[in-house]
């Protein structure tokens, strides 16, 4: 993504030099030197003749068309700012810890507001509603669908629902009631607002955008049910609000209601919901489907994920439907089957990107309401704005009281008190009530009034309860979940208990979700997956931990051994969550370790390969070869299978071993031979994180060392002490080489004879299965060869021998011998 | 054993309320599922189980109807397989999926979440003996795998040992390069899964409604 960005834009500097020597050759002179080459000069009607007056005015030297950029430019500033602003806060950790990032971004757009309010500068026209609805809303919305913990929520759904839509309702009517109530009083002087107008406000208060509080739920590790059903109500009744929103102002606008209206709302309100949801649906399985076809245009793959959401989103807002609904369903339809058919590199840019606008649009509102919040107008009236927040408050808790009596019931783990203050402390307001209220029609009277009264809300709770919450959350003491449980064995009995599960409930003649969950997996993997799935090989949920955990080992082995990799967690990072604020975390999402996975193996390659690798412009660079990190990972795994390592390093990171030696087995068996060659084949990398791609355009002089790798590596897996190659390592690049280095004199401290004892122990009853790896990897081997035939340097064409004989003993591992 | 409760008096009900905690009226819907069953006799057998076809795709098929013809889920201390269940024995099993509620205290689910643990712990450990041997988890992961298509016996059995060695490697961290580690006892088995949750995963809503007519057309014998 970066890269192509800045290629983009070294494309772009390219045309833009050229154009400016084109015109400074022709000796022409442009009235307005522009930017880039995408407008043309506006040329003078005597241009052609341009030669003789030309002496006439000189060449001006410096010009400036400020009004030609300045909106772009505006919003670039903008953007930038409050990305700076997000810098900043993370500079110093604590602070996020204890104050959400939204009162820090406010806080900001609070000052900056004050600096433009005293320099009289108009604050930015960016939020009109348009704006908002077509370009700030869908990404924060697409952020939290596709991101939406998938498992828990749809165990869930029917709460989430129910809070949702019902909470919300409740909230809108409660308060515009209660609103419209103390209308009435005189002494606060706001007879003239109607009932729909109250109606109109209350909905814009009752939107509950928990963003923080899921920031702080996730670092306090609260259980899933409050977790989930915190983050779906905050998705579901955005689009509630929204409808509720439309519809009111439709409303609001009518000077009678009568109660055909009514049923009229309540009918549409249904058409919007599940509208939005069918279109969604909808567009999830065509994004899908669409997504089986892109293997051969890598580059663009991401663009689909995109496209598709944006159009679902758009199209629902064309036939005026919940268009929120829309996006999320079809992040949540397409997410499962588009991450199993794109490549990992893509998989990676979508979730990247998705956070990224995500999190740009949601940090930019905030700014906003800061800023607007100096210099907006304001109608102060301290009645009606107290209520207000009263009402909000009030309404809230016992609407969470009210709908979890009738919920629990209904519910196999009933929400307890404490689970009812979290959920109901939890009800922050934030960026769409915000936006909502800015973008009211003008048409009501007292617009500035409700401007200012929702601006409190905000404010007010996002301070106050937003600060509050952690250390009251950790104070009652809610039910944790350790969400970052992942060992083998936990996952292993997941699925005995899903499987136990769904076998009980079929004993016992009830069907409740783990019938169903089981039904639909059927359905699935014998529908679903065959169509919309290129390569829809099922793979059972613990292999791909299995594999994930392998990769986090190899990860901590990079970590420790090589700077070049030291970029990886940092995009995982960023991806993984904006919430992660407050800590860096040690554990990794399941699937983005998967992808790492991938990538990391491709990279560790590619610090070799980069100088063969040179591709047209519309192509991908090649990799074939995906080995070396698993040849690193031997010396690693003899290293730790020496007795003495074994025992003195076993403490804390002891569980690692056991996934190393049997990984190239899964690396080489799961993925069939062609899809070893497809994953290779798709080498866009994730090029942003790694510092080292620069170099395979930029310094060819590299690449006869290079080519002398592999050769020096082969030696080491014959284990022969190799000293002077990590001198060359390092003599030659400056990363790599300390990286290898400290492999390999790991590895030669590690050369001892004592772990072949063990290994010979077992090694013949394993004679079978060593065959098998071999013919794997010849297999694959070959595959490679027939997709690239000229890619693999000869030097490769011994390793696999190597790497099979090599391996076999290692997986062997003495410990545990079977009781035979 | 084998005791008979086809003749429906609430007052017979009320041991086995007692002792399975469930209320009246799920014990007699399960009971008419276990007549539906058992084919309106007095005890289910093992065929009978095995019939069920919601059941023939579950993976893990063989373990949970071993799991009813356990007798160490019967709260009882005694060990070995029944040939065939009663009622009585058939509550006592569902008995471990209940939930809990809201007045269920902290030590009680902590109770709760032993013997839901026990219950896996049994699943896994088929002879009995109170450890689960590399060959006994490695039958339940493949059997786990075994659905899920291109899986080979190898994979499964290198995660099985990879799971094992996991569990040596967290509850006997010091262990010498030649020793060997026999099985995973209850104490390990509870170690290694201290901090997965269980609330959600192992609790099976019983309905109080009679539900017969959903379910008409489904079940066999």
């Amino acid at each position: 993504m970066d890269s192509t960005i800045s290629t983009f834009r070294g494309a772009l500097l390219v045309v833009f030099t050229a154009s400016c020597l084109l015109h400074g050759s022709r000796g022409e002179i442009p009235p307005q030197p522009t930017g880039g080459g995408t407008l043309l000069p506006p040329v003078k009607p005597e241009a052609p003749q341009a030669y003789p007056d030309a002496e006439k005015s000189n060449l001006p030297v410096f010009t400036m068309d400020y009004p030609r950029i300045q909106i772009p430019f505006e919003i670039t500033m903008w953007v930038l700012l409050a990305s700076f602003a997000k810098i900043g806060f993370h500079v110093y950790h604590k602070i996020t810890i204890w104050v959400p990032e939204s009162c820090l971004l406010i806080s900001i757009g609070l000052i900056v507001g004050a600096i433009m309010h005293s320099v009289n500068e108009e604050p930015p026209a960016v939020l009109s509603s348009n704006v908002f609805f077509l370009y700030m809303l869908p990404p924060i919305v697409l952020d939290s669908g596709y991101f939406m913990p998938t498992r828990p929520f749809f165990e869930n759904i029917g709460t989430v629902l129910w809070f949702a839509v019902v909470g919300t309702l409740w909230n809108s009517i409660g308060i515009g009631m209660s609103l419209f109530a103390i209308c009435q009083i005189e002494a606060f002087g706001v007879q003239d607002l109607n009932l729909q107008e109250n109606l109109l406000f209350a909905t814009i208060i009752s939107a509950v955008d928990p963003v923080a509080v899921l920031s702080v739920f996730e670092d306090v590790s609260v259980n899933e049910q409050l977790y989930i059903v915190v983050f779906g109500e905050c998705l579901f009744n955005d689009a509630v609000t929204v409808v509720l929103y439309n519809m009111f102002s439709f409303v609001a606008d009518m000077p009678t209601v009568e109660p055909v209206d009514v049923f009229l709302g309540m009918a549409r309100f249904f058409v919007v919901g599940l509208g939005g949801m069918g279109f969604g649906i909808l567009f999830g399985f065509v994004a899908a489907f669409t997504t089986r076809f892109t293997s051969k245009v890598r580059e663009i793959e991401p663009l689909f994920i995109f496209m598709y959401s944006y159009l679902a989103y758009l199209v629902a807002e064309l036939f005026a439907i919940s268009s929120i609904m829309a996006i999320v369903t079809c992040a949540l339809t397409m997410k499962y089957y588009v991450e199993e058919n794109v490549s990992q590199r893509s998989c990676t840019t979508i979730r990247h990107v998705v956070k990224m606008l995500g999190s740009i649009a949601e940090t930019l509102i905030f700014f906003f309401l800061g800023v607007v919040t100096i210099t907006t107008e304001h109608e102060w009236n301290w009645g009606y704005i107290m209520f207000t927040l009263l009402f909000a408050f009030v309404w809230r808790g016992l609407g969470i009281l009210v709908l979890t009596q009738i919920i629990n019931p209904f519910r196999t783990i009933p929400f307890n008190t404490k689970d009812q203050f979290g959920l109901a402390y939890g009800g922050l307001r934030g960026a769409i009530s915000f936006a909502l209220a800015f973008t009211l029609p003008d048409s009501i009277g007292r617009k500035p009034l409700f401007v200012t009264a929702t601006i409190t809300v905000i404010l007010f709770t996002v301070f106050i309860q937003g600060i509050s919450i952690r250390p009251l959350i950790e104070f009652i003491n809610v039910r944790r979940t350790n969400r970052n449980l992942d060992t083998i064995n936990a996952e292993i009995h997941c699925r005995l208990m899903d499987h136990t599960m769904a076998g009980i409930e079929d004993l016992c003649g009830q069907w409740s979700h783990f019938y169903w969950k089981d039904k639909f997996m059927k359905f699935n993997n014998r529908i679903l997956r065959k169509i919309l799935i290129r390569d829809s090989r099922a793979e059972s949920s613990i292999v791909a931990l299995y594999k994930k955990l392998e990769l986090q080992n190899a990860m901590e082995i990079l970590d420790t051994v090589s700077g070049d990799i030291s970029a990886a967690p940092s995009i995982v990072s960023l991806y993984e969550d904006k919430k992660t604020s407050a800590k860096p975390k040690k554990r990794f999402l399941a699937a983005d370790l998967k992808s790492m996975h991938d990538m990391l193996s491709k990279n560790m390659y590619k610090i070799r390969q980069r100088t063969t690798a040179y591709t047209g412009k519309h192509t991908l660079p090649n990799d074939t070869h995906a080995r070396e990190i698993l040849i690193r990972r031997h010396t690693t795994i003899r290293r730790s299978l020496r007795p003495g390592s074994f025992q003195s390093s076993a403490g804390t990171k002891s569980q690692k071993y056991f996934s190393l030696p049997a990984g190239k087995s899964l690396d080489s068996k799961l993925f069939p031979p062609e899809r070893v060659s497809f994953t290779d084949d798709q080498e866009t990398m994730s090029e942003v994180a790694y510092p080292s791609r620069r170099s395979r355009f930029s310094q060819p002089a590299r690449s006869s060392s290079r080519a002398m790798m592999p050769l020096r590596r082969l030696d080491t897996l014959k284990e022969v002490s190799s000293v002077e190659v990590l001198n060359e390592g390092r003599g030659e690049s400056g990363r790599t080489g300390r990286g290898m280095s400290r492999t390999n004199s790991s590895y030669s401290d590690s050369h001892v004879p004592a772990p072949r004892r063990h290994f010979s122990a077992s090694a013949d009853n394993n004679n079978s299965s060593a065959d098998d790896f071999r013919n794997v990897h010849q297999e694959a081997e070959e595959e490679e060869e027939q997709q690239q035939p000229s890619s693999p340097p000869p030097a490769w064409a011994a390793e696999p021998r190597d790497n099979s004989t090599t391996q076999n003993p290692l997986l062997r591992r003495p410990q545990w011998n079977p009781k035979k | 054993m084998g005791a008979s409760h086809t003749h429906t008096e609430p007052i017979e009900f009320q041991d086995l309320i007692d002792k399975t905690g469930f209320s009246a009226e799920q014990i007699k819907n399960l009971q008419k599922r276990f007549l539906q069953l058992s084919g309106n006799e007095e005890t289910i057998s093992r065929e009978n189980l095995d019939s069920i076809p919601a059941l023939a795709n579950n993976p893990i098929k063989r373990e949970i109807i071993g799991a009813f013809f356990d007798k160490r889920n019967q709260h009882d201390s005694e060990v070995g397989s029944f040939q065939e269940i009663g009622f009585e024995q058939f509550l006592m099993v569902m008995s471990h999926f209940r939930p809990p509620t809201l007045k269920t205290t902290v030590e009680e689910k902590e109770a709760l979440r032993k013997e839901k643990l026990r219950f896996l712990f049994n699943m896994h450990d088929t002879d009995n003996d109170g450890t689960i041997t590399l060959d006994e988890y490695r039958k339940v992961v493949e059997e786990l795998l075994s659905k899920s298509g291109a899986i080979e016996l190898e994979t499964a059995k290198a995660i099985a040992d990879a799971a094992m060695l996991e569990v040596a490697s967290i509850n006997v961290p010091h262990m010498a390069p030649d020793d060997f580690y026999e099985g995973i006892t209850f104490e390990h088995f509870e170690q290694i899964l201290k901090g997965l949750e269980m609330e959600t995963r192992m609790h099976i809503r019983f309905l109080d409604v009679d539900t017969t007519t959903m379910r008409c057309g489904r079940s066999t014998s």
